[in-house]
């Protein structure tokens, strides 16, 4: 993964009716990376992507998409990026064919006819390909958007969200499909909530209330964060997350099935108050590793005292 | 063209510098064929495409009908006399009057007249024919409801004619003397209600001009703010569309429906009320275009104004009225003050209200209707730079 950067941007900057949405956001994308970009909702990760792919000025900051300046030439990098927006934004009133028809026609791709019908077969929608993309369902008209922006074979694919509101099964075949194209060199850099989705990222950016508050492969991360995790199986483990709220060391307790995850940030505190909390009972305690829903979980907490007033919300 | 259609696996890029152009037809085809699918799809729109114009055409047409006939008459008359039963007599031959009230007094007239029972009271005084014989011009007093007057105009423009020939199979023999020269009664005409009186030849040309302006602003002022409350925007503006583009690809299409229009208007003007055409049709149609480009593109400068759909709306009939009423249409629009003339002359209806009866009513030729053309010119593209100027090419 050490290609040249498709993108490099720096201190973008971005406020609406003076709350600062972006601030002093960096970002760095090599080639061929998936990188997945995190927050809490309103924590500007729309916002950054529309500065990127030119739909937003930035209040401040400079960079380049694919070696054009992202000021100056938004014209060429949107012929170069591929962007699926939040909400579905294609013609409801249009079909499948006809809406990629149009796309074709505004990247002006010839022959139209292959374009659109080798996408419609790449995705799956050729049999549903006279549908109106109003009657479709989430998982399909996901689908439809992924088709449509990624027709004009793209360098850089910008997904914000892409998967809310879609089936597990739908999901895995969008992230498939992802790393196919990113296998081809396409890069992707595809903002989510979804843990596991974070996971199949090579990379990810944590942004909190404009800034960007964590970085790297999802190892670093958590390694980063300084967490660590001890895992108590068996007994009531309900009446032990009671007594373990607000013990020495414990940042966050949540049960999973019938285990519970107990994190904190010293781990000989950690483990002597767990280990007080199981005394006399039937509980096992031993150390796990941290998950990245907990270093999310401790991250969102943390920005919130930091930022509680100055928090810009609005745009996801 | 050299680089075209080539499927190598270098094709992304040849499209991507056809598409990297300052101006590509594809693009322009790409919105309007979006645009006239859409309109398709949306039943409504299309069938007011055709169904206004002749709604419109029907209820304005019949409502202005100019030339209203057998409208009921009241006569007060003193003496009846062989004059005044041949005046009466050809009145009614006329097919304007149906003298079907016979009333006693002057205030039973006045009253009947008052509450819409009849549209005439015709009061012939004592001693008309005696008067008339001596040649002293007698007065007959002709009372109109003009409130309104475009019911009763003809007829009393046809009235002097009317008593002319009456009196001239009654004034043979003695009375010989009395039919040459001046009409030897003196028709006196009380427009009531409305003394002004308004001309209604140009109302039917001038439907062409009211009924464009109002379906074309309307439809295109929707233009954009659609696309904005249905998020479309989003990814149109991230698509490689430049703003002139979008703006002839949305426009185009609906100069075209103004045009389906101009067909049924005209078509139903010819059928339903024998609209006259004395000019040329082409030199009408150049100026109809003209008309509607301007106005469409107006629409889709509002659109770029405009927050959401009612706002563009409400724009829309702004425009609208002042259009009606200040561009002569409804009143003529040299009797309207100086200042409501000030206005009347930089909206485009009004140039065009003159050209289309100029050309319809009165065979105009170019050179004539010049001088309201190059307004509609000169409007059309200062709406043009501000439709791009005002067009947000970020989200912004």
């Amino acid at each position: 993964m050490n290609g040249e950067p498709v993108i490099a941007v720096e201190g973008l900057t971005k406020s609406f009716k003076g709350k600062v949405v972006v601030d002093h956001v960096d970002l760095s994308v090599k080639r061929g990376e998936i990188v997945g970009f995190l927050g809490p909702n309103g924590s500007g990760k729309t916002t950054t992507i529309r500065m990127i792919c030119g739909l937003l000025k930035p209040d401040s900051g400079s960079g380049e998409v694919l070696g054009y300046d992202i000021l100056t030439q938004s014209d060429l990098i949107k012929l170069e990026v591929g962007y699926m927006t939040q909400r579905f934004s294609f013609y409801e009133d249009l079909t499948i064919r006809e809406n990629l028809d149009f796309v074709a026609r505004l990247y002006a791709l010839e022959p139209r006819r292959d374009y659109v019908d080798r996408t419609l077969a790449r995705l799956g929608l050729t049999n549903r390909q006279n549908q109106l993309a109003g009657s479709l369902s989430g998982g399909w008209k996901q689908r439809l958007a992924l088709a449509a922006c990624v027709m004009h074979e793209p360098k850089l694919l910008l997904l914000d969200e892409p998967t809310a509101g879609v089936d597990p099964k739908a999901r895995r075949e969008f992230w498939d499909e992802i790393h196919e194209l990113a296998a081809e060199g396409l890069t992707v850099l595809v903002s989510t909530h979804y843990m596991d989705e974070a996971e199949r990222c090579h990379r990810i950016v944590y942004i909190a209330y404009g800034k960007v508050i964590a970085r790297g492969t999802v190892p670093e991360v958590i390694a980063g964060s300084g967490l660590h995790t001890i895992v108590v199986r068996g007994g009531d483990t309900a009446a032990i997350a009671r007594r373990l709220k607000g013990r020495d060391g414990i940042d966050q307790i949540a049960p999973f099935g019938n285990d519970l995850h107990v994190v904190g940030l010293d781990p000989n505190r950690l483990e002597r108050s767990v280990r007080d909390a199981i005394a006399g009972s039937d509980a096992v305690a031993e150390p796990d590793a941290t998950s990245l829903e907990d270093v999310f979980i401790r991250l969102m907490s943390q920005s919130t005292d930091n930022f509680a007033n100055g928090a810009g919300a609005g745009h996801g | 063209m050299a680089d075209v259609a080539i499927r190598e696996p270098s094709a992304p890029k040849v499209a991507r510098r056809r598409a990297g152009r300052f101006f590509s037809w594809s693009r322009v085809v790409a919105v309007m064929a979006k645009e006239f699918i859409q309109m398709r799809r949306d039943r409504l729109t299309f069938a007011m495409i055709i169904g206004v114009p002749i709604l419109q055409l029907v209820l304005f047409g019949y409502a202005i009908n100019t030339d209203p006939k057998q409208l009921p008459t009241a006569v007060i008359v003193a003496d009846f006399g062989p004059i005044e039963r041949a005046i009466l007599g050809a009145m009614e031959n006329s097919g304007y009057f149906a003298i079907d009230h016979q009333v006693d007094s002057e205030a039973a007239a006045r009253a009947s007249l008052a509450r819409g029972d009849v549209s005439y009271v015709i009061t012939i005084p004592a001693g008309f024919q005696r008067a008339l014989v001596r040649g002293e011009r007698p007065q007959l007093l002709v009372e109109a409801d003009a409130t309104d007057p475009t019911a009763t105009a003809n007829a009393l423009g046809a009235l002097n004619e009317i008593v002319r020939t009456a009196l001239l199979s009654e004034t043979t023999g003695p009375l010989a003397r009395l039919a040459p020269g001046m009409l030897p009664v003196d028709v006196v005409i009380h427009r009531r209600y409305n003394p002004e009186g308004i001309s209604s030849y140009n109302i039917v040309p001038g439907l062409l001009g009211v009924i464009l302006t109002m379906t074309t602003i309307l439809m295109t002022s929707l233009a954009l703010t659609r696309e904005a409350e249905r998020g479309t925007i989003e990814n149109l503006l991230a698509m490689p569309a430049r703003p002139y583009e979008i703006m002839a690809g949305k426009i185009i299409p609906y100069i075209g429906f103004g045009f389906t229009q101009v067909a049924v208007i005209l078509i139903a003007g010819q059928l339903l009320f024998d609209v006259p055409m004395h000019g040329s049709l082409v030199l009408l149609l150049g100026v109809t275009l003209l008309f509607i480009a301007t106005y469409v593109t107006l629409g889709y400068t509002i659109s770029t104004v405009a927050r959401s759909q009612m706002q563009a709306m409400q724009m829309t009939f702004f425009i609208f009225l002042p259009s009606i009423l200040l561009s002569g249409f409804m009143f003529p629009f040299r009797g309207m003050p100086d200042w409501a003339q000030a206005i009347g002359e930089v909206i485009p209806l009004t140039h065009f209200l003159r050209v289309v009866r100029a050309i319809m009513l009165k065979g105009a030729t170019a050179p004539e209707i010049w001088p309201n053309v190059w307004p509609l010119a000169l409007f059309w593209a200062a709406m043009i730079a501000i439709a791009l100027l005002r067009y947000r090419r970020t989200l912004d």
